[in-house]
């Protein structure tokens, strides 16, 4: 792949040296936690300067991980909607079955350079806890994850992945039992544990450097697509869609692109059962600005500033704040973010599946929803380019239940 | 004069090591908060924090965590925070409250409109745990026009330099943080404590509070023997916990607080020296 060159290509240079993007992201947390950050953030930025760090993140990525993703066109349901072509970045083919695994290869080795011998993650619909689970049993670390209790129940086949590989799985019962309550007991183990602990965090929120260090880790998602248009389709696509939760997949694919303005960008959210009652984790269409997980970011509270559950079909969107650079390419204009509410993400799910042969993931079924719609309002010409961040297989259950069926 | 400071001036007079008991408001009830900080007062308490609970504590240990849970199921917001302040204040003028809590809440009231509410309702301080001195500039403003002070964390992990800024903006005093952890996570690490406080003292003029794992009177006789004040929360919240009335509560943290008020005062008394800052 053209990877190496396309390197050079740094289309943004934030956030700030305070980990700020505009008045978003920082380092919200407590002084318990600030050495371990600085010391994280020294090491990030060490390694990812090395050549050899950075030529074996490359070697790993491509033969650990498979990469690069190809780039697929969907062609039946190009035809289905009649539009503009619909081009899907193959993420769901990555070991593991998901983007995420791209981030925590990069944060193991990182990890492994700075001599921690633990790692800890959390997780919502458990891809992330796999992938991290995964790179520590390669590299022979100790690894927790923590999952919220409902979370461990409804994605009960990734629980036990988790436990084949060595894992151990923390259900957490506190607050709404989710992917934020995991994120905050993945913390407090942290800054217990700070001395032989590396905290493998799964998206791009958090304290700085999480997010613009998850952000690099997930960018080889954007730097390959966007080598991989001009080389098999010879321009740039008209329109990238990702779904957000976090936001990882989305900034992976949308960061090396920011530079090119013709290049329309759509985060979308998760509406859950409609954007106008409390039943969506769509913090980007519909919250407001707030501090949460170590970060100025939106998120959705109530009016006394607590913060909120939230709803959707999928686990892993189900979260009440979204990435700080997220909410700095919303303010600015940059990128659009839109909502798909779970039943449109099911019919989608369904209309891939048997359309061609691909069966997405809940969340990465958001995508498709909304790269459909966008792709029969435009023309036949342009290319819309959704990134199906992870494959299915982890959701039948799920679905399966939602149409009243048992496996 | 802000009550922190004239309260620490006074206790510097009298040779005394400030007791800093932390209730979290509204817990176990939103009718003991009050009755149980004039208990703690009249059981030696020279400071009082409030906590101001929130959704998402992920500084604090599952025993504040259970707390602020049960309290924002009962309804305790900043307004019912602040209004437990305001009367709280009607009976004691003198005793200092610094509320602790968490950025989101009054982001969303909006930092100025709290600040001023708060030194209305007799509030002196605040701790806001996810908001270290690097962000903490646009609230310093507020807080300076309300003549309130910030409460800085130091921790056992926390560089020189950070510890070089902390000392710079801290106001009232600095909170030093005994072991690396959450709230209520584990046991004073007694031995640890003098060099630490030692390396503080060196850089701060403010006095310094302990606390985070000092749960028996033997710790906060430890802990006084080196530092200007004790903070005793999760220990005390878990034993509030269990009371089942406002009565039993106040029970409760007045037995509870006692034997560690006697326990620090028969060290200060042996240990007229230390008191320097």
């Amino acid at each position: 792949m053209a990877e190496a060159a396309e390197k050079t290509a740094t289309p943004t240079q934030l956030p700030d040296a305070g980990g700020h993007f505009g008045v978003f992201g920082g380092r919200f947390v407590s002084e318990t936690l600030m050495a371990a950050l600085e010391e994280l953030e020294a090491a990030w930025r060490k390694y990812i300067a090395d050549e050899t760090f950075m030529a074996r993140l490359d070697s790993d990525l491509a033969h650990f991980v498979g990469r690069p993703s190809p780039l697929y066109f969907a062609e039946n349901l190009t035809r289905k909607m009649g539009g503009a072509k619909i081009v899907l970045k193959r993420e769901d083919l990555n070991h593991t079955g998901a983007h995420k695994v791209n981030n925590t290869v990069g944060q193991a080795l990182l990890a492994q350079a700075m001599g921690k011998q633990r790692v800890i993650a959390e997780t919502g619909a458990g891809q992330h806890g796999v992938a991290t689970a995964t790179v520590a049993a390669r590299l022979g670390m100790k690894c927790v994850v923590y999952m919220g209790s409902e979370d461990v129940k409804r994605q009960s086949v990734n629980v036990f992945r988790m436990k084949l590989l060595g894992a151990e799985v923390v259900s957490v019962e506190a607050g709404s039992k989710t992917l934020k309550d995991a994120l905050n007991e993945a913390m407090r183990d942290w800054v217990t544990n700070v001395d032989d602990t590396f905290y493998v965090l799964g998206t791009v929120a958090g304290p700085h450097p999480y997010p613009a260090m998850v952000r690099d880790f997930n960018a080889v998602v954007g730097r390959e697509a966007r080598a991989q248009m001009l080389a098999e389709y010879g321009k740039l696509p008209e329109a990238l869609v990702a779904c957000v939760g976090g936001g990882s997949n989305a900034i992976g694919l949308f960061h090396p692109f920011i530079d090119d303005g013709d290049v329309a960008m759509y985060g979308v959210e998760a509406a859950g059962r409609g954007l106008s009652g409390h039943e969506h984790a769509a913090s980007l269409c519909a919250g407001r600005i707030g501090v949460l997980h170590g970060s100025r970011t939106y998120l959705l509270d109530d009016d006394a500033g607590q913060i909120i559950d939230t709803h959707s079909v999928s686990a892993g969107l189900d979260y009440p704040g979204v990435g700080p650079e997220h909410a700095w390419l919303k303010d600015s204009g940059r990128a659009q973010y839109v909502g798909i509410d779970d039943e449109e993400a099911l019919a989608a799910f369904h209309e891939l599946t048997r359309s061609e042969g691909i069966m997405p993931a809940l969340e990465s079924a958001h995508a498709i929803a909304y790269g459909m719609k966008l792709a029969a309002e435009r023309d036949p010409e342009e290319i819309v380019l959704v990134n199906l961040s992870g494959r299915g297989d982890k959701d039948i259950n799920t679905v399966a239940e939602l149409e009243g069926l048992t496996l | 004069m802000n009550r922190i400071d004239a309260r620490f001036e006074k206790l510097r007079r009298d040779n005394r090591r400030a007791l800093i008991p932390y209730v979290t408001a509204g817990y176990p009830g939103p009718d003991a908060t009050v009755p149980v900080l004039h208990a703690a007062v009249e059981a030696g308490a020279d400071l009082l924090e409030v906590g101001m609970p929130f959704s998402d504590v992920m500084a604090d240990g599952p025993v504040i965590q259970e707390a602020c849970a049960r309290a924002l199921e009962q309804g305790t917001g900043l307004d019912q925070v602040l209004a437990m302040v305001a009367e709280f204040r009607r009976k004691d003028p003198a005793t200092p409250i610094i509320l602790m809590g968490y950025a989101n809440p009054i982001e969303r009231r909006g930092v100025a409109r709290f600040c001023e509410e708060a030194a209305v309702a007799g509030v002196d301080g605040l701790l806001i745990v996810d908001c270290p001195a690097d962000e903490a500039a646009d609230m310093r403003a507020e807080l300076a026009r309300h003549d309130l002070h910030q409460i800085f964390l130091v921790a056992p992990t926390t560089t020189d330099a950070r510890l070089k800024r902390a000392a710079e903006l801290a106001g009232g005093f600095l909170y030093y943080v005994t072991v690396k952890g959450v709230t209520g996570a584990a046991n004073l690490d007694t031995a640890s404590l003098a060099p630490a406080i030692e390396r503080i003292r060196a850089a701060a003029g403010v006095p310094i509070a302990v606390g985070f794992g000092i749960r028996t009177p033997e710790h906060a006789a430890a802990a006084a023997e080196n530092a200007d004040a004790v903070v005793i929360g999760s220990a005390l919240v878990e034993r509030l916990g269990r009371a089942d009335s406002a009565a039993a509560a106040v029970e409760t943290a007045r037995e509870y607080l006692a034997p560690i008020r006697q326990a620090m005062d028969n060290t200060a008394s042996s240990n007229t020296d230390v008191v320097s800052a």
